[in-house]
């Protein structure tokens, strides 16, 4: 795609750009489906409709309408904030999951940067994020903020870990960090992916991602950083606006970015299920965005199935479940790469 | 000038105002923030020389483990945030000095390998990972070996600490 955007536009400077721009105009539709479709899934397993009247169709428009309504809100700080933090703590936490998107392949023909480092570089961006919580937290001058931004700090530091791991099986078996060359590891058929070869070893590595994943981004089951009846809202309680909409939007950014990283890695990514059926860059396209999707969905099914972690629960599945499980798997990969060579 | 100076005057410029700000803050607080955009800009550095294990290695360690660390220190610290850092001048001469020989010898460095430009950008670009692998499995295994059994005894020096405060 970067080859044919120079032939026709000969200007490289405008091409990086645009390539940049690329995952953007993917990440602001899909949150806004996102939240809707979440709003819509909750409420139908509640038992109830969700959104019906706003756009007519099952209330299609109403985030649309949502982020309208923020945009045009007043700018509030609290007074006791601390002003220059307050205001840059949204951009950190953006840049941090925008960032990531860089090395994330969305079809054969489109990755941000084609770097030979692509899954190491995800792990290693996707720190800024905390960071940028912490900076978030402790701007807001207000104890629930302080106590959720710690928690998810403390959290994501602590399940990097496993999620780093459980990744490293398969960059063994593969011998390289690049997404692109990972992808196409796995073409053909379904079972060529990730998840069912090595079996059952790489099963449970993709197993134990997807736990720490939601971790990661402090979905339920691990979603005590936002504890709504012990914490209000978070490191996001005094965010309003516009702000609260950036905040908002590198969390769903950040969901499909693990759930993307999870498709990719373990699923197949860009490759068709069926060999060369419906097989191709924009079919590619069409794959990669479903099944990051369907993992999106099993994140929403799971919000409101599970009920939360205590901390102390948290912590023994990360550090005594987690971890030492995924140590066994790196460890019987690597004797199976080994001997099978 | 060309798109490679521009970028690198631009992550030096971020880098070296970052670092004032750490060491001139009257905060705790502050320094530990701009801490994140000078490993970001050393980071960015890195890749400019083509070094880029190094330069995600820089980020995963420093922002994502070290710098989380010292945000943590300093936010448990109640009292930390609030103290008024002391800056005055002390000792003014010995300082002077000792300033004085470091920039020197610093500055005739720089003078004598200066070579009146920003070095050009090295040619085709190369992955450094697998190099980098393969010697540490090679003709570095030893120290890269010595290297992880310190770390496990300091990691283990570390949970034993922890551990028997919390028993008495």
């Amino acid at each position: 795609m970067k080859e044919f955007l120079i032939d026709i536009l000969q200007n490289e400077i405008l091409v990086y750009v645009l390539m940049a721009a690329v995952p953007l105009v993917w990440i602001i539709p899909f949150a806004l489906f996102a939240v809707w479709w979440e709003r819509k899934i909750s409420a139908h397993m509640q038992d109830r409709l969700g959104p019906m009247r706003t756009g007519g169709w099952h209330g299609w428009a109403q985030t649309i309408a949502d982020i309208l309504k923020l945009i045009q809100k007043e700018d509030i700080i609290p007074a006791a904030a601390d002003r220059k933090l307050f205001n840059l703590a949204p951009y950190v936490v953006f840049v941090g999951s925008f960032a990531a998107y860089a090395a994330i392949p969305f079809s054969a023909a489109y990755v941000g940067s084609e770097i030979n480092i692509g899954l190491f570089y995800i792990l290693a961006v996707s720190s800024f994020v905390v960071v940028g919580l912490l900076m978030a937290g402790w701007a807001s001058n207000n104890k629930w903020s302080l106590f959720g931004a710690m928690r998810a700090a403390a959290q994501i530091v602590s399940y990097e870990i496993p999620v780093a791991l459980s990744l490293l099986a398969v960059v063994m078996i593969v011998g390289t960090f690049d997404l692109q060359e990972i992808n196409r590891a796995q073409s053909g058929y379904f079972w060529n992916w990730f998840v069912f070869q090595k079996f059952p070893l790489l099963f449970v590595a993709a197993t134990i991602y997807f736990v720490a994943s939601l971790a990661e981004v402090n979905r339920t089951p691990f979603d005590i950083p936002e504890a709504e009846s012990e914490l209000v809202a978070g490191y996001h309680t005094e965010y309003g606006g516009m702000k609260f909409a950036l905040l908002f939007l590198a969390e769903y950014a950040n969901m499909f970015a693990v759930s993307a990283i999870a498709a990719t890695v373990f699923f197949g990514g860009w490759n068709s299920p069926f060999g060369d059926f419906m097989s191709g860059p924009v079919w590619g396209l069409f794959w990669f965005i479903s099944k990051g999707m369907a993992f999106i969905f099993v994140h929403m099914w799971l919000r409101w199935t599970l009920p939360r972690l205590r901390v102390d629960q948290l912590m023994y599945v990360g550090w005594k479940v987690l971890i030492p499980f995924s140590f066994v798997i790196v460890l019987g990969v690597g004797f199976w790469v080994m001997l099978a060579r | 000038m060309e798109l490679f100076d521009i970028a690198f005057f631009v992550f030096a410029f971020i880098t070296v105002v970052s670092a004032f700000i750490v060491v001139f803050s009257k905060s705790v607080i502050y320094s530990a923030f701009s801490l994140l955009f000078t490993f970001f800009g050393v980071a960015a550095l890195y890749v400019l020389l083509h070094a880029d294990f190094i330069a995600v290695t820089q980020v995963l360690i420093y922002v994502g483990g070290i710098l989380v660390l010292m945000l943590f220190g300093v936010m448990l610290t109640n009292k930390i945030v609030n103290v008024e850092l002391k800056t005055g001048t002390l000792h003014t001469i010995p300082a002077l000095l000792l300033v004085s020989v470091v920039a020197g010898t610093l500055g005739g460095l720089f003078y004598s390998t200066w070579k009146g430009d920003v070095a050009p950008p090295p040619p085709p670009f190369e992955s450094t990972t697998k190099t980098l692998g393969e010697m540490l499995m090679t003709s570095y295994l030893l120290p890269f070996e010595i290297a992880s059994v310190l770390l496990l005894v300091a990691l283990m020096g570390a949970a034993m600490f922890a551990r028997r405060r919390t028993k008495t």
